[in-house]
């Protein structure tokens, strides 16, 4: 068969040489990011589904506005721009190790690959912030008990359900605050008082009846909402924390490449072969976060 | 360079250094500057939704682009930063081609997740009431309960 060929052109498939010009592990290592890419895309695509059977989604802008050390401020997109921009340098930082890979250069080789890895574990900082700062945040949805009465409930995001559903109209959200426990008014008025009740200390609310205080919450800035639905923390815990797990295993692996360098195992072997997977799992890393930002972020 | 160890592999590809240099200077401006665009029109989707007008096609659209551009930035990541663009066609084909499954992966469960939501408007009135964004605010309105939550999660 190897004769049918014509001479000039060079005959991959005669043995001898890798019809892919690849060497093994790098083909797999292919292989193994396009089977994660069906593995995150069928996350995202389930996602898809469920958001598109839903009457209501959350607006991603209402959610994540938060900025460490902003406070209340309303900062829409600004965090997750961060976040994107690190992964997108840890990722050119990471060509950068490739590249001098390939040339030999073995202090070039490990001062890039350290450069990543910051990128990485900064990565993971401030998603580590932002899943903090969502389940811990405290906000004012309309709940009901089990007789149907509505009330006012603080709750934060969680897996079990989140704040961020359509907002309450005032007179709605007035009636629930004469159903709601002490501790939520003392905090509403707290966060949110009148004008009249502007100035209160934090003691002198805690000795009010409720019936007084659910006259000073000025409900038109406290935002009541409804709750959302149930599936939007559920999956985006789940995928930015699939995506973050990805980002820490990249971390551990680059730290094993760095030391493996350091210790001049690839010198030795007379190639940086390595340090090219650990960047293409890298890169794909980056890739998924560019699809997770405009799932859950952007649209 | 050679590589001792993998005769399998004939040929290497010969970048020269300044060339390379230009490439990823030019690659990291590019997805810097799409995230950029991405992230001005996400403002332009959040100020649209906070005037409350009615701008629904046009939000619609925005959406669209930015999916556009997030394909862009991936095109430029895969080519670029992973050199998938520099290998053997063959090669390339073999990760591009089983990718294609995503074309109807997307549509097929998309589509399915809009005709149950069509469906249960239709015939669950108590869905629709409780969970249709309400354009003026008034009316009475009742708290989702878990059980009007989607039952179809995995």
């Amino acid at each position: 068969m190897a004769n049918t060929a014509t001479t000039h052109q060079t005959k991959w498939w005669t043995g001898g040489k890798s019809p892919f010009n690849l060497e093994y592990g790098k083909l797999m290592m292919w292989y193994f990011l396009m089977s994660d890419a069906f593995t995150f895309g069928a996350f995202l695509i389930s996602y898809g589904s469920i958001r598109f059977s839903q009457n209501f989604w959350p607006d991603p802008n209402v959610v994540f506005n938060a900025f460490p050390g902003a406070g209340h401020a309303n900062l829409p997109l600004a965090f997750v721009s961060v976040m994107t921009f690190i992964l997108i340098i840890s990722s050119v930082t990471m060509v950068l190790a490739v590249h001098a890979g390939h040339k030999g250069d073995k202090q070039g080789v490990m001062k890039w690959l350290a450069w990543t890895i910051v990128g990485g574990i900064a990565f993971l900082s401030c998603q580590a912030w932002e899943w903090h700062h969502l389940i811990t945040g405290q906000h004012a949805v309309l709940a009901t008990d089990a007789d149907g009465r509505q009330f006012i409930d603080i709750i934060g995001q969680t897996m079990g359900g989140n704040p961020w559903g359509q907002v309450v109209d005032h007179a709605q959200a007035q009636s629930a605050l004469a159903a709601s426990s002490h501790e939520t008014l003392v905090h509403l008025v707290h966060e949110y008082p009148t004008q009249a009740a502007a100035g209160q200390s934090l003691e002198a609310l805690e000795k009010m009846p409720a019936s007084q205080l659910a006259g000073m919450v000025d409900v038109a800035h406290a935002h009541i909402r409804e709750k959302g639905p149930i599936a939007f923390g559920g999956y985006f815990f789940g995928i930015t924390g699939f995506h973050g797990f990805h980002v820490f295993s990249g971390v551990v692996i680059n730290i094993i490449m760095l030391l493996m360098t350091q210790r001049n195992v690839f010198q030795n072997r007379g190639h940086y072969l390595m340090i090219e997977k650990a960047g293409l799992y890298w890169h794909f890393v980056d890739l998924v976060w560019v699809f997770v930002f405009l799932c859950f972020y952007l649209i | 360079m050679q590589h001792p160890a993998f005769e399998e592999v004939t040929y290497h590809h010969h970048t020269d250094d300044a060339e390379f240099k230009r490439r990823v200077r030019k690659t990291t401006i590019l997805l810097s500057i799409i995230t950029v665009i991405e992230l001005g029109i996400g403002l332009a989707i959040y100020s649209m939704h906070k005037s409350n007008q009615d701008r629904e096609f046009l939000i619609l659209l925005f959406k669209g682009v930015v999916c556009i551009l997030t394909l862009a930035k991936a095109y430029y990541i895969v080519s670029v930063f992973m050199h998938l663009g520099d290998e053997i066609r063959n090669m390339i084909m073999t990760i591009v081609v089983p990718l294609m499954l995503f074309i109807w992966f997307i549509a097929a469960f998309i589509w399915d997740g809009n005709s149950y939501k069509n469906l249960r408007n239709k015939y669950d009135k108590h869905f629709e009431e409780t969970t249709m964004p309400k354009k003026h605010h008034g009316e009475e309105t009742h708290e989702m309960k878990p059980a009007d939550a989607p039952g179809k999660k995995d």
